[in-house]
């Protein structure tokens, strides 16, 4: 493999997490709901896959529970804002905190094991193709999944009735609440699709980027998944643009250590948590892109008037 | 079965108070369930995590001495919050208060004297307000989230302060630990007696008085709750929204860079590369348990700072991951969250399907 493939696949693979957990959290924003939780979700569904996957010794098994247990801290945050109308922003900060405290006690007993690794696709020929075959066809199943999920998400918003009311849903409640649309089962299964992207992405850090359980593992990515779905100012294609922007911003730093140039590590550690700075500055300068895209009911809660 | 709100005519009073009750009540019910699961006995459990900490001199202290930084941060997110304004970057705040503040110690050593503490401490407040002040203006200027530039501001800090302790700032004749100078003499805050507990816990307790009487007695209290309630209505008495937001994040900020330099000054003693058992974070839960009441907050603060201890305990008595605590600490925030639908809403369960629809 070349020194060039090696660069671009490893930008992939710090991306992939970034995406799963951001095209997630763009269904559950353009439904109209801010789950703050991301981080929270993610982290848990890190821990749980690690141990499913050690217990059973299967990766597979272990992504799946890491979708369970991502969608489980989502349908808590769904029952408590939804259903009592609690605080979003609060509520998805509980969820973060408890799940950073949860993943610390599940996985205390695994901190140090040697990790299972989720094994790359290979397609006779095409992946042994020169230059490309390994890129495009050499990658491990999930980042497939998550470009299929970002076309998937990007195809039902913009073309399929479901995502209309799912827009609907998210610009104005009270007409959709009116026209019919069950405000709430809509948005329920926004945010618990949004928790199995989480878990999923979580599973990707403990089963694929670094196949270990290491406390806080998830460091901010869920956040910067959180900062992403704003820069995409509600667009999937931009969204996975924005993604692996910024997977390439957390490669450049490791590169850099790795060579290291006397640059100090912790300056190039910063980088990913700059860039998401500088990058919502961007975004927000543009006003008019983020006014038209922005759901206008984020972030509100709803109680059906009977 | 179905669950359904009906609008309360008026806020409940009752609930106000009770939920908080309500859901300490409902964490340890839970924390039982939870300790019980991981093959613990869990009234001894219990009892260890909760009321240990409270029976001997020794622990009771040191819950006095985790309480004052989380009161002292709680306060100054209490009245953000209820502004309606969502800086959740205290810990980083905490960070730079404590790295501007240790400039005195680590730079002027020599200058001993009680001016010398007062000026590390005001340049604490000036790091935690300087870090608080990039969302703000962030926020005014161009509309950026306040929620996520903050929260991205403890990442940077907290590598901030490592890159110092581990370079320029580590002590030559430290053994190449990644720590400072140890503080001494003037630098150090004073303490009560010769137990643990120091002046922290007095500059919290009156902040919490000063900001009680702020908010309840003063016009700018009246502004506060006004923008946070109904910002629409603060617009036409004249409020600036603009100005409110630098008022909370500047205040918030202050304090939690005074809480900052006051564990580097205290418990501490010199910079090193972890100063907080997430001290910034842990005050979130601090100011909602506290019902957004600089006084509720005192209370609320004294709490978290037993679960702090009570988890100490459980891992060395039980044996169990020091996480306990920030377990329990999750699980209250999503009680007393839960708790306070009350207030507002009266809770039915509706038996049938589609009969009140």
């Amino acid at each position: 493999m070349s020194a060039y493939e090696a660069i671009i696949l490893t930008i992939i693979t710090a991306s992939t997490p970034l995406l799963l957990a951001a095209i997630g959290e763009l269904v559950v924003e353009r439904s109209g709901v801010l789950n703050l939780g991301i981080e929270g979700m993610m982290v848990m569904g890190a821990v749980s896959g690690f141990a499913m996957a050690q217990i059973t010794g299967s990766a597979w098994v272990g992504i799946l529970m890491a979708m369970v247990a991502g969608t489980a801290m989502s349908l808590l945050f769904a029952f408590m804002t939804q259903t009592l109308v609690t605080n979003q922003v609060a509520t998805g900060l509980s969820i973060t905190l408890l799940g950073l405290g949860l993943s610390g006690l599940i996985g205390s007993g695994f901190v140090g094991m040697p990790g299972i690794k989720l094994g790359y696709v290979s397609i006779p020929v095409l992946t042994d193709l020169p230059y490309v075959g390994k890129l495009v066809f050499g990658q491990d199943p999930l980042v497939y999944i998550s470009l299929g999920l970002t076309v998937g998400v990007a195809y039902v918003l913009k073309r399929t009735r479901m995502g209309l009311i799912i827009r609907a849903v998210g610009q104005n409640h009270d007409s959709a609440h009116a026209l019919g649309y069950s405000v709430i089962k809509v948005r329920y299964a926004c945010i618990a699709f949004g928790g199995m992207t989480s878990g999923l992405a979580g599973a990707y850090l403990s089963l694929v980027y670094t196949p270990q359980w290491i406390e806080n593992m998830t460091a901010g990515r869920g956040w910067i998944a959180l900062a992403l779905v704003v820069f995409s100012t509600w667009l999937p294609g931009r969204l996975a643009a924005g993604a692996y922007l910024f997977g390439g911003v957390w490669i450049l730093g490791l590169y850099a250590q790795g060579m290291g140039m006397g640059i100090p590590s912790q300056l190039l550690s910063s980088l990913p948590y700059v860039a998401t700075i500088l990058a919502l500055i961007v975004i927000s300068t543009n006003r008019r892109l983020s006014v038209i895209n922005t759901p206008a009911s984020l972030g509100r809660g709803f109680v059906p008037d009977r | 079965m179905q669950l359904i709100l009906e609008k309360r005519a008026q806020a409940s009073r009752l609930m106000h108070f009770a939920s908080p009750l309500l859901a300490i009540t409902l964490t340890v019910l839970l924390g039982g369930v939870v300790f019980a699961a991981m093959g613990q006995p869990p009234l001894t459990a219990l009892y260890i995590y909760f009321i240990d900490p409270l029976t001997n001199l020794w622990s009771i202290e040191e819950v006095l001495v985790k309480a004052a930084p989380l009161v002292l941060i709680g306060v100054g997110l209490s009245v953000t919050f209820r502004a309606n304004v969502w800086n959740i970057g205290a810990e980083g705040q905490l960070t730079a208060g404590a790295i501007l503040g240790a400039i005195i110690p680590i730079f002027f050593a020599e200058w001993q004297s009680p001016l010398a503490f007062v000026a590390m401490l005001a340049l604490g407040m000036l790091g935690g307000a300087l870090l608080a002040a990039i969302p703000a203006f962030l926020k005014i200027r161009f509309g950026v989230n306040e929620i996520l530039t903050s929260l991205m501001l403890v990442y940077i800090a907290q590598l901030l302060l490592d890159w110092l302790v581990r370079g320029p700032w580590k002590d030559p004749h430290g053994y190449n630990f990644p720590k400072s100078v140890a503080f001494d003499g003037w630098h150090l805050i004073p303490m009560f007696g010769d137990g643990r507990v120091h002046l922290g816990l007095i500059i919290a307790l009156v902040t919490a008085l000063i900001l009680y009487w702020v908010m309840h007695r003063t016009i700018k209290g009246f502004e506060v709750r006004v923008i946070g309630n109904a910002p629409r209505a603060g617009a036409f008495a004249g409020f600036s929204q603009t100005k409110m937001v630098w008022f909370c994040f500047l205040l918030s900020g202050g304090l939690a860079g005074l809480a900052g330099i006051i564990e580097v000054a205290g418990p501490i003693g010199q910079l090193q590369p972890n100063i907080s058992p997430n001290y910034g974070f842990t005050a979130i839960i601090v100011a909602f348990l506290g019902r957004l009441n600089p006084i509720g907050v005192i209370f609320a603060g004294l709490l978290l700072a037993i679960s702090y201890i009570g988890g100490e305990g459980v891992q060395i008595e039980l044996g169990i991951s020091d996480k306990t605590a920030q377990v329990f600490q999750g699980m209250l925030l999503f009680f007393i969250l839960m708790c306070d639908t009350l207030i507002h809403y009266r809770v039915r369960l509706l038996k049938a399907k589609g009969g009140a629809q």
